[in-house]
């Protein structure tokens, strides 16, 4: 399991270095169109060929890769900060408790996907490519606190009827002075691991929203929209370097599986 | 990927073997991608239920796809007045629907009523109409009908090539005296069509037509698995083909793949006009500018478009009708060249300025619009780069928006809420199918819907023209005027044309017969002609 876990770390920080040094690595601006050259076969000139108007496949996929590598752990962040927040929030105020669950049922009902292609027609045209991809990620960002919110909610409701809970509250311990220092340790490990969940399903989700043609805006590359150069599967066929997105995705998402099932933080056992 | 592949290869498979142990050896396959919403020849609105009904209705005349010519269908001769007000038909004797049931005069006259009743709503109403008023239909004999418009009515004649005549009763599968009369219809797997055993038409050596027995039409909906249904030999036609998949039947069955050269079709780009909310007033400025628009046409290569978006088979376009449509094309029209030098001049000209590879207009603002175009169309995907890239070289920015096709329409017809907008089009024939979007108070009149008066000198002349265009009865009449429609929109591109794709489609080589046409249905047109080897 330990080599296992050093080989997802070198993986993701070479990934990570990819993405850093992406105009230092990158032979070709990312939307520079070689018109002479389209859809050409990986060779000397591209080492992973070029795409179909021409454009530097691998250069594209580093620059991509920065996109959806930065973006997806950062929107997850937002997620986790703002459920750890909703439940808190739901801690301290008993009598809103009911409302607060109502409205997390809701939202976890609503079909996220259509509020995307509908925030996405509102947005002004005028948008450019870099606020988009800020703007979804943002909203991934922030609407997924529900999950998470879920999750620590129940830990709290199983924080508060433990012996120690009581005992500190007893002792007369201020509401704020619990949750921070005694409540927090206790979910901090849940909130990392929440972050881990969400950050492939990120990278997941914008790659499906590119496809829909709603992630990220041309020309500018994101893991979501080189994936759908994917959807013609005789081309695929004719063409398999083109798959080196999807395999550079899967490598990823491995290496965080792999992360994910290790043991098992101290803070987790009551 | 490998593995889909293969599970997919192997459902197509699973679900063509059903048909073809039990399938006629005489039976037309073709396909359609969905189910058609109605059998009531009356009631066509989309392309579906079209396929049917070409294939099944009895017409009174019929345009030749291939010479463009009119021949005669159920109708022997016809007259048609001078003034397109009058036309009238001497019927075959001893026509019969394909149930038995004999045709006459009788029978045109009540479709027409049919056809034109508001109540029964068909959506090919108003083209029988004449404005609001009805024709007036006179049977003289069982085999001789007259019909009188009060008004010329442009095309007269022709738009009988879409009158489907109708039995007295309208079964669930209706009786037709078209070539073939519906037999099956399995929702969401097949229609099967019979032959006609009472359809007039004979070839020379006497033989009734159609020489097919039957023509079984799938419904599927990908065209992948069209594609693999036909190189497996289980279709014998493909009516669509893009580029990559001409290139693959190319390779896999040479002779198949045909190319007819440009097709009707057209993909451009237009600025909005429109004096809208959200559009500044410097930006529309801009657009509303003939000079800015033309240097935006000449810096697009679309040389470029046609050769890597549709790997060569398309052609630069050169106005608002395809050299397809050869009728109504004007042929002094030629696709503009590329030329960013010139380009970067007229925009000088017209006070912007380059400084350090930016274009600013001559208040200062530095020149930048979205284009907006609709997710999931590869082909447009591709463009948009390609043409954001050549403007860039002017100095212009260009943001690619793609939206989903419901919000895309929402902006360019009702919110106004947009910049410019890259398309393509299915034409018509006709100039006429495409009239609200010349006349300014059109509400297709795409760069400014519904306006006024006409915000521009060369709109109201266009607005003139299409005056003359739709209510004379002189074809050439019509011509001349739509001529200098087409010379105003080159002129003036208020829409900027890029390309005609090439038709491209595929049709085995074991059928024999097929005469593939620019002019829809392209491949099937002469149905009852077709022979299978």
């Amino acid at each position: 399991m330990k080599t296992f876990r050093a080989a997802a770390v070198l993986i993701l920080v070479v990934v990570c270095l990819g993405a850093l040094f992406a105009p230092a690595l990158a032979p070709f601006p990312y939307d520079r169109q070689f018109r002479d050259a389209p859809a050409a076969p990986p060779g000397g000139r591209f080492l992973l060929g070029a795409d179909d108007i021409g454009r530097d496949r691998f250069s594209r996929l580093l620059y991509a890769t920065r996109t959806s590598i930065v973006l997806a752990p950062a929107a997850a962040a937002v997620s986790v900060i703002l459920a750890l927040l909703v439940a808190a929030f739901s801690a301290s105020v008993k009598p809103l408790r009911p409302v607060i669950s109502v409205f997390t049922t809701i939202c976890l009902a609503l079909p996220w996907i259509f509020l995307f292609i509908i925030l996405r027609a509102e947005l002004p045209v005028d948008t450019g490519p870099v606020i988009t991809v800020l703007l979804t990620f943002g909203l991934m960002g922030v609407a997924g606190w529900v999950w998470p919110a879920r999750v620590f909610s129940a830990s709290i409701v199983r924080m508060e009827r433990s012996g120690w809970m009581l005992q500190s509250r007893a002792a007369g311990i201020p509401g704020w002075r619990i949750a921070l220092v005694h409540a927090w340790p206790h979910l901090r490990a849940t909130a990392i691991a929440q972050f881990r969940v969400l950050v492939p399903a990120y990278i997941l989700a914008e790659a499906s929203l590119g496809l829909l043609g709603l992630g990220v805006a041309e020309p500018l590359p994101s893991w979501g929209n080189l994936l759908g150069d994917l959807t013609r599967p005789d081309l695929v066929r004719a063409n398999p370097w083109t798959l080196a997105p999807l395999i550079l995705l899967m490598i990823v998402m491995i290496s965080l599986e792999v992360l994910q099932t290790g043991p098992i933080p101290a803070g987790e056992i009551d | 990927m490998r593995l889909i592949l293969a599970a997919l290869a192997l459902t197509s498979l699973a679900c063509q073997s059903v048909p073809k142990s039990g399938a006629p050896a005489n039976e037309l396959r073709i396909s359609i991608a969905g189910d058609p919403k109605t059998f009531d020849p009356l009631q066509v609105a989309e392309n579906h239920s079209e396929t049917v009904r070409y294939l099944t209705a009895g017409v009174l005349v019929r345009v030749n796809r291939a010479t463009g010519a009119l021949e005669p269908e159920l109708a022997e001769s016809w007259k048609l007045s001078d003034d397109s007000r009058f036309i009238s038909f001497h019927l075959r004797p001893g026509l019969k629907f394909s149930d038995g049931s004999p045709l006459d005069a009788n029978d045109v006259a009540r479709t027409l009523s049919r056809l034109v009743d508001p109540k029964e709503a068909s959506p090919d109403g108003d083209k029988f109409r004449s404005g609001e008023a009805n024709p007036s239909v006179t049977v003289t004999s069982p085999l001789d009908i007259s019909i009188v418009y009060a008004d010329p009515k442009p095309g007269l004649d022709r738009l009988f090539d879409t009158f489907p005549v109708t039995p007295r009763v309208l079964a669930k599968l209706p009786a037709s005296a078209g070539p073939f009369f519906i037999a099956e219809y399995h929702p969401g797997e097949y229609v099967r069509l019979a032959r006609n055993p009472n359809y007039w038409k004979h070839d020379s050596s006497g033989k009734q037509l159609p020489y097919l027995d039957s023509v079984r039409i799938d419904i599927q909906q990908n065209h992948d698995i069209e594609l693999e249904r036909f190189l497996h030999g289980e279709q014998h036609m493909v009516e669509h083909l893009d580029p990559a998949a001409f290139d693959r039947v190319e390779k896999a069955m040479p002779g198949a793949a045909r190319s007819l050269g440009p097709s009707l079709n057209s993909d451009f780009m237009w600025f909005n006009q429109a004096p809208a909310r959200t559009l500044p007033e410097w930006k529309r400025k801009w657009f509303t500018s003939a000079a800015f628009r033309h240097a935006v046409s000449l810096a697009i290569n679309r040389a470029d478009i046609a050769r890597i978006v549709y790997l060569g088979r398309a052609h630069p376009a050169a106005g608002p009708i395809s050299p397809a449509n050869k009728f109504w094309f004007n042929a002094s029209l030629q696709p503009l060249p590329f030329d960013p030098g010139a380009a970067a001049k007229d925009l000088t000209g017209d006070g912007f300025i380059l400084r350090d590879g930016i274009l600013y207009d001559r208040a200062g603002h530095r020149v930048e619009f979205s284009l907006i175009t609709n997710a999931g169309n590869a082909v447009r995907e591709h463009m948009a780069p390609l043409i954001q890239a050549d403007l860039a070289k002017l100095g212009i920015k260009v943001n690619i928006v793609t939206l989903d096709f419901g919000s895309l329409i929402d902006r360019i017809t009702k919110t106004l809420d947009y910049e410019a907008v890259l398309l393509g089009l299915n034409l018509e024939i006709d100039p006429l199918e495409v009239m609200n979007v010349w006349e300014s108070s059109g509400p297709e009149h795409a760069w400014w819907p519904n306006e006024k008066t006409p915000a521009t000198p060369w709109e109201a002349r266009i607005d003139e023209l299409e005056k003359i265009q739709a209510s004379s009865g002189s074809r050439d009449v019509r011509k001349k005027a739509f001529d200098e429609v087409q010379r105003i929109a080159a002129e003036q591109e208020p829409i900027v044309y890029l390309v005609n794709p090439d038709y491209l489609c595929a049709i085995a080589p074991n059928l024999k017969g097929a005469r593939p046409s620019v002019a829809p249905p392209q491949v099937w047109w002469n149905v009852e002609w077709l022979r299978l080897e």
